[in-house]
């Protein structure tokens, strides 16, 4: 019996080591990136950089700001999500009340997967083959629907996870009480699964707005704010890719400035939905 | 003894090879307590679910025979599902409030069938909550989610949610098997005051609780109805040896 407790005792030992050096490894690689666009990008944030555009000599070193490449980011990344989220939303309320347990709701699931894995570089050819095809240009909107594109996968199977583990008495009591797989899916599993939906847009959102290659092509770049959907628009991780190609120093400082804001906005956008999610859980059942 | 649910011929599988209910023949009287025993996995619940065409929602299920509702039957091809539905209060194993306030949940039913609308609304809830026992103890909070409630108070809840669909039936799937002592006893008294309006079909395990509440009773084995009869014909003289088997706790 001794003996027993003890290969027990070590087989704990060994796996709470390992748990606790990967977590090591995830917090450290965090730490380092946060310290890395701290030190390299504070020095060089002020406010002029988030109110301002590039002036003509912005990339030599010159005066302005990001604040077209912060408003791009942000049109872009809601505007995507909230395209994905007119889609997703129905796709996985249809996957569960309608086509639960088919194996068509399988194949919209593989679909789903295999669009994940594929790269946005792919996503942004696509988009600007198809809007050659339309003759539109490089514009705000082109940059949304692909983004969109992009984050429906994400979104979906984000939601349909969370679908899926809605008990099944919980839609069996609201049809005992003669609603329809309609009222059900809209007025309780859409309610139960709530707090999920806000997390899922979350996920998408950081996806959507951390993205460089699916909008290259498809949003295009300018040094104007954006003012119409059919124009150009510029996004933050362009404004870090084209600064930190600059050969001067300072600007590519604030290349990690720019970055700096893209974290601050991802990690509000966090707290907010966290903040969100947890009020619309209150009445959600365990 | 007036019929308000007859079963003719009843048979259900859930896969090709599992037959679940074989040729199920019973008549459930109106206003009064049915209580169908037997031991697990006889097809207690699959019984009382086909009488709601909840059964239905189960994947792979097959379904033959009639059930007849006032000399309806609810199989047949012309029949609107909801409608058959709305005439049965479900109360299942577990409380399942939905994810809604306690007040939300009562009206539930009545706003998706247009049945009430504003002060109307608000006193048919309490009417509701009051008949289910729970009023004095929720009127505070009418607001606040259901879930905060303690189990034995959501199943009371879901009762009150039940009848203000205005049914003609409660179907209660051992609805006190989750529920502490005391929350159960006021469960048993709520059904034994609703049999006056309503006829309450119950599965249980246990026999004691079959022998206080029922009026009627179907004892079931192995898929198939093996005795049913008034309880106290069934409990005190069962004319099958399997009833007298599983009644003295043989099986």
């Amino acid at each position: 019996m001794k003996k027993r407790l003890n290969r027990q005792t070590l087989e704990e030992a060994i796996f709470k080591g390992l748990a606790g050096g990967a977590f090591l490894i995830m917090a450290a690689a965090l730490f380092f990136i946060l310290v890395t666009v701290l030190v390299k990008g504070l020095p060089a944030l002020n406010w002029q950089m988030l109110t301002q555009v590039p002036t003509a000599g912005y990339y030599v070193g010159k005066e302005g700001g990001i604040l077209n490449a912060i408003l791009g980011s942000l049109y872009l990344a809601a505007g995507g999500t909230l395209l994905a989220l007119l889609l997703s939303l129905p796709i996985a309320l249809y996957l569960e009340v309608y086509a639960r347990g088919t194996r068509w709701a399988n194949m919209v699931r593989l679909s789903m997967d295999v669009l994940w894995g594929i790269p946005s570089i792919v996503y942004g050819a696509f988009g600007f083959t198809l809007m050659l095809a339309l003759g539109m240009r490089a514009s705000l909107l082109g940059g949304i629907i692909t983004l969109a594109l992009v984050e429906l996968p994400i979104m979906t199977r984000a939601m349909d996870e969370v679908i899926r583990l809605i008990p099944f008495e919980l839609k069996e009591v609201s049809y005992a009480l003669g609603s329809t797989r309609l009222e059900t899916a809209m007025k309780v599993v859409f309610r139960q699964m709530l707090p999920g939906i806000v997390t899922a847009m979350l996920l998408a959102f950081g996806r959507g707005i951390g993205d460089a290659a699916s909008v290259l092509f498809t949003a295009g770049y300018t040094d104007r704010v954006p003012t119409s959907l059919l124009r150009p628009v510029a996004s933050l991780p362009l404004a870090v890719f084209f600064q930190l190609g600059t050969p001067y120093p300072e600007v590519q400082q604030r290349a990690y400035a720019a970055a700096l804001i893209l974290t601050l906005i991802i990690m509000f956008v966090s707290l907010g939905s966290r903040w969100i999610a947890g009020r619309l859980s209150q009445n959600v059942i365990k | 003894m007036e019929a308000h649910i007859r079963v003719n011929n009843l048979n259900v599988n859930y896969t090709s090879e599992h037959q679940a209910l074989k040729g199920i023949n019973v008549t459930i009287p109106k206003h009064q307590i049915t209580v169908i025993i037997g031991p697990s996995g006889c097809g207690k619940t699959t019984l009382l679910k086909s009488l709601d065409r909840l059964l239905d929602l189960t994947d792979g299920v097959s379904i033959s025979g009639e059930v007849l509702l006032d000399g309806v039957n609810i199989y047949a091809p012309d029949i609107d599902v909801t409608a058959v539905r709305k005439k049965a209060g479900l109360l299942p194993q577990r409380p399942f409030p939905l994810p809604m306030s306690i007040y939300d949940n009562v009206a539930y039913g009545m706003r998706i069938h247009n049945m009430r609308k504003g002060k109307d609304l608000d006193r048919a809830v309490q009417h509701y909550l009051e008949l289910a026992g729970l009023w004095d103890e929720v009127k505070d909070r009418l607001h606040g989610p259901a879930v905060r409630l303690s189990v034995g108070q959501q199943q009371r809840l879901c009762l009150a949610r039940g009848l203000a669909v205005e049914p003609e039936i409660i179907l209660g799937d051992e609805p006190t098997s989750a529920l502490d002592p005391l929350s159960a006893q006021h469960i048993e008294k709520r059904l034994l005051e609703l049999k006056q309006d309503y006829t309450v079909v119950l599965v249980t395990h246990i026999l004691r609780q079959a022998k206080r509440l029922a009026d009627y009773v179907i004892f079931m084995y192995l898929g198939e109805v093996v005795e049913c009869g008034p309880a106290h014909e069934v409990f005190e003289n069962p004319r099958q040896e399997r009833t007298r088997a599983y009644l003295q706790g043989l099986f």
